[in-house]
């Protein structure tokens, strides 16, 4: 009998190999197959294993996301102490998905990035939780919070973005309507995919970061890149330049004029630059892009990174002054009409750059950050992006936007004490009847410390919008929370 | 039987070696608390209070069994029992950790009940069966008894349904024995017996076809009977696991009783017909396969009976432990369904990870190999069929759930031999290993040595 024994404690072996095998080619070959499957709940709860980074501004004096440790199967939960005023910088940190800085510095926030490599392996083999960096925001906590009281206080939509001109730093950035992100962190796939989705149906866009993520035509505060390309053109043109300025501009192959605002004349006809700028004085500026053309226009505006992608900490929509068309076309659009269409960020980058000399720096939202021990793993530094003008032409644009926010229709930005300079924009939306509301500038304007883009959507603020009554008030207290923020 | 003389010196003589059993016993109690006490620091980082109990309790249980091993079987193996220590203590761990969770079914109070019963039960069964060749007397009696346990709980009030499987009996709510658990143990005694009487006539040829000699028509009755009977337990009990469990480790036995390589054919192929059959009559036979197949489409996957959830669930978690595994408490085993009974393997392999897996296969398969060595040792052929068919009762079993649990083998529900929460499997486990350090007792003991120093006298085993 032992000899069938035998054979039969083979086949137990044969057994026990066969599972042998198979067990580890479960636990090595299908085992990420596994692991990363939507189905296997665990990856969710894995998202809340670590003591997930917090967010900060103001050198870590303020806290706009934190980590707090219930203990519980979801052990380590999102909390955003001000969430609705810093909801489209922060975005969120949802069961499934993440938004905003969450998203976009996801990997320092939760540990994985190769720079925190060493600190985890530490955390892995002394059995702590792991524990990711912490990001400090360029954000002035102040600032932020006059620009989104003022914008919600009389219920408007809009954005507001403010930056250093000189490194571009971003020190402000508003997008009403807003959320709160609370809703989207819960460690509740169901709750979270309702709040969402309520969100998301919302047909005021509440998700949506307008400062960023859309396009809006940007009005006479396009003319300043117009005045740009106009000064470019030849050196010996400034401010006081006389240029014609007619109550209608005939357009070419259209039996329609191009009028100027509300049909008002401009001077007398014959006006100076810095006068057509003041009045926004729509005829000039129409007649300045006709005579350019398409290359020259274009080329300016790309100079100022339109038609580009921004680089930013978070998505920017490609701003862009659309397609070439007829010379009627070109008019309109040099008085940022037509197919014109920017970001507020992007118009915030024209008033930037003209305050830097013509240089455009490239906008950050990160500071720095900052690692689990407090150490310092990343500063972000000043980088330029693009060479907008000569510094002539930057020095021309802003001793006329003075005059703009001193004498024109920017009065309403006046701060004392505090040169400012600006550019208002009432912009036609579509076939709506209320205007799109925009204002640029930057203070002061001879040391520019905050330069900003307040834009406010059509339908908003009544039908009688205005840059200079409705954007511009809201500009000056920005820009005033900025400089008392230093 | 020349062969089997040059075998037996292969079988060493072996010591008692009763110092190093207890050692390892001390070994394997010292790990299950370690366990323990991870499974604590693990889920709020501090050490149980109950882990001085709980590891008093195994080790003062353990140390009875020792001393009752010690003096009624003192030639016994001295491997089994730290192995089944630390398998039972394993399951234990485990289960305190599912029931940590609070996931409902699992309590490891009621576990550690049950294991101390085992204990009793396999020190009953050392110190009444001072000769396990008093089973051999009981053939037709055991025989009774298991068709009788197997049929107990198809009896109205008594019997009871649970799980869509006919398999319990019992008095009230509280009180449930799986009287199948028992059943296998006293058919594989019937078996052995039987076998051992009739093997001479089962061994004889009648045709040959091709290579194969095939045994007489008329012999075929007992398999068929066998058949019939597993049959019947998939139909009338719905208990796929024990079925394949009953009929395999028949036909197992009656090759090592026979030598017939025949039997083994017409075993499988009155499997085949058995469970193509069984697909026809029962869609549940057919979804098994069918998901077994492709568990991973949604398909089957979102079914809400007999789909693969448990399954995947399962996979998941010894995916998500990877090689290394999560660490004692530190994993999210309650997600899988079961993990405290069928898919306690799935479980081990979440926080133990393929290391632990890899442990535990190990240790299955030296306690099988313990009593395969028995088997070959012992020294009459009702110890060998015995020894050779309880082990192989074991190893078949855990590749029929651990096979099923990782997706190798279709599902079919069983318990992991000593980790399964469950009071009758422990018990009856316990009495198997009782039988097996029974007869390895007798297959290690020196043999009488009446004529000493002679040198051309041999010891007769076979």
């Amino acid at each position: 009998m032992n000899g069938t024994l035998k054979r039969a404690s083979i086949a137990c072996l044969l057994m026990f190999g066969l599972l042998m095998v198979n067990v580890n080619y479960l636990g090595a070959v299908k085992a990420e197959d596994y692991r990363t499957d939507s189905r296997n709940e665990r990856a969710f709860f894995a998202r809340y294993a670590v003591e997930r980074g917090w967010i900060t501004a103001d050198d870590g004096k303020t806290t706009l996301a934190k980590t707090v440790d219930t203990g519980g199967t979801f052990r380590f939960e999102r909390e955003y102490p001000n969430g609705r005023m810093y909801a489209h910088v922060l975005g969120f940190f949802a069961p499934e998905s993440s938004r905003g800085i969450e998203a976009a510095a996801g990997k320092y926030l939760d540990g994985t990035h190769p720079d925190l490599m060493f600190r985890r392996a530490i955390d892995f083999v002394s059995n702590k939780p792991a524990k990711g960096a912490s990001i400090d925001l360029t954000l002035v906590p102040a600032a932020q919070k006059v620009a989104y009281d003022a914008l919600r206080a009389s219920g408007k939509r809009g954005a507001v973005v403010a930056m250093n001109p000189k490194t571009g730093a971003v020190q402000v950035m508003v997008s009403l309507p807003t959320y709160d992100p609370n809703t989207l962190a819960a460690p509740n796939k169901a709750t979270v995919a309702t709040a969402y989705n309520k969100l998301d149906a919302d047909d005021q866009d509440p998700l949506l970061n307008r400062s960023t993520e859309k396009t809006y035509p940007p009005g006479s505060t396009f003319k300043v890149v117009t005045a740009a390309e106009f000064l470019e053109d030849d050196p010996s043109r400034n401010p006081e330049t006389q240029v014609a300025a007619p109550q209608v501009l005939d357009l070419p192959q259209t039996t329609v004029g191009l009028p100027n605002y509300g049909g008002a004349a401009c001077g007398g006809g014959q006006v100076s630059l810095r006068y057509a700028l003041e009045r926004s004085c729509n005829t000039p500026f129409a007649k300045f892009g006709m005579e350019l053309g398409w290359d020259k226009m274009r080329e300016q505006a790309a100079k100022f990174g339109m038609g580009e992608q921004i680089p930013f900490t978070l998505p920017v929509a490609k701003s862009d002054i659309g397609p070439e068309e007829e010379l009627a076309a070109l008019a309109q659009l040099s008085i940022g009409q037509r197919n014109n269409q920017m970001t507020p960020l992007q118009m915030l980058l024209v008033a930037a750059g003209i305050a830097n000399g013509g240089e455009v720096m490239k906008p950050y939202l990160i500071n720095k950050i900052v690692g689990p021990d407090g150490s310092v793993l990343d500063e972000t530094e000043a980088e330029p992006f693009t060479e907008a003008v000569s510094r002539e032409t930057a020095d021309k644009l802003k001793e006329m936007m003075v005059s703009v926010v001193q004498a024109g229709t920017a009065v309403a930005a006046q701060i004392p004490n505090v040169s400012v300079a600006g550019k208002t924009g009432t912009a036609e939306a579509g076939d709506a009847p209320a205007p799109h509301a925009w204002f640029i500038g930057f203070a002061p304007a001879d040391d520019p410390e905050v330069a900003v883009c307040v834009f406010i959507e059509a339908g908003s603020a009544g039908n009688d919008a205005t840059g200079g009554g409705t954007a511009a008030p809201l500009a000056r207290d920005v820009m005033q929370a900025v400089l008392q923020a230093k | 039987m020349t062969a089997a003389v040059a075998e037996s010196a292969a079988v060493p003589m072996t010591a008692k070696r009763r110092g190093a059993q207890l050692a390892m016993l001390g070994f394997a109690v010292l790990v299950v608390m370690g366990a323990y006490a991870s499974v604590g620091l693990g889920l709020d980082g501090k050490i149980p209070a109950g882990m001085l109990t709980y590891g008093l309790g195994l080790g003062g249980l353990m140390v009875a069994a020792y001393l009752v091993l010690a003096r009624w079987a003192p030639w016994a193996d001295p491997l089994l029992l730290p192995l089944v220590t630390l398998v039972n203590g394993i399951g234990l761990v485990i289960i305190y950790r599912i029931e940590q969770s609070g996931r409902p079914g699992a309590s490891s109070t009621t576990q550690l009940m049950w294991t101390a019963l085992g204990v009793v039960m396999f020190s009953a069964t050392l110190i009444v069966l001072k000769d396990h060749r008093a089973l051999q007397r009981l053939t037709y009696t055991m025989g009774f008894v298991g068709i009788g346990s197997l049929v107990l709980p198809l009896l109205p009030f008594i019997g009871k349904e649970i799980n869509g499987a006919r398999i319990w009996i019992g008095i009230g709510d509280t009180f449930t024995i799986q009287p199948a658990e028992f059943a296998k143990l006293a058919l594989v005694v019937f078996f052995a017996g039987y076998l051992v009487a009739k093997r001479d006539v089962l061994a004889l040829a009648g045709r040959r076809l091709l290579f194969i000699d095939l045994p007489r028509v008329r012999d075929l009755g007992p398999v068929l009977i066998t058949w019939g009977l597993s049959l019947a337990v998939l139909v009338l009990q719905k208990d796929l696991g024990s079925s394949l469990l009953l009929f395999g480790t028949f036909i197992v036995m009656l090759y090592i009783a026979t030598q017939r390589t025949s039997w083994v054919l017409i075993g499988v192929l009155l499997f085949l017909g058995g469970a193509i059959l069984a697909g026809q009559v029962f869609d549940h036979v057919t979804a098994r396969f069918e998901v077994w197949l492709n568990p991973e489409a949604s398909e089957f996957y979102d079914r809400e009976l007999g789909g693969s959830y448990q399954l995947m669930q399962g996979l998941f978690g010894i995916g998500s432990g990877g090689i290394l595994g999560t660490g004692l408490g530190e994993g999210h085993p309650y997600l899988i369904p079961l993990a405290f009974s069928d898919f306690i393997f799935a479980a081990v392999g979440e926080e133990l990870g393929l290391t632990g897996l890899m442990a535990l296969l190990m240790v299955y398969a030296l306690i099988v190999e313990r009593g395969l060595r028995t088997a070959i040792a012992a020294r009459d052929p009702f110890s060998k069929l015995l020894a050779g068919g309880l082990s192989f009762l074991l190893a078949w079993q855990v590749f029929i759930i651990v096979g099923g649990v990782t997706g190798l083998i279709p599902l079919t529900g069983l318990v992991t031999p000593f980790m399964s929460a469950g009071g009758s499997a422990l018990l009856a486990n316990w009495i198997l290993i009782a039988l097996l350090v029974r007869m390895s007792d007798a297959a290690r003991r020196p043999p009488p040595q009446a004529i000493q120093d002679e040198g051309l006298t041999q010891v007769f085993q076979r």
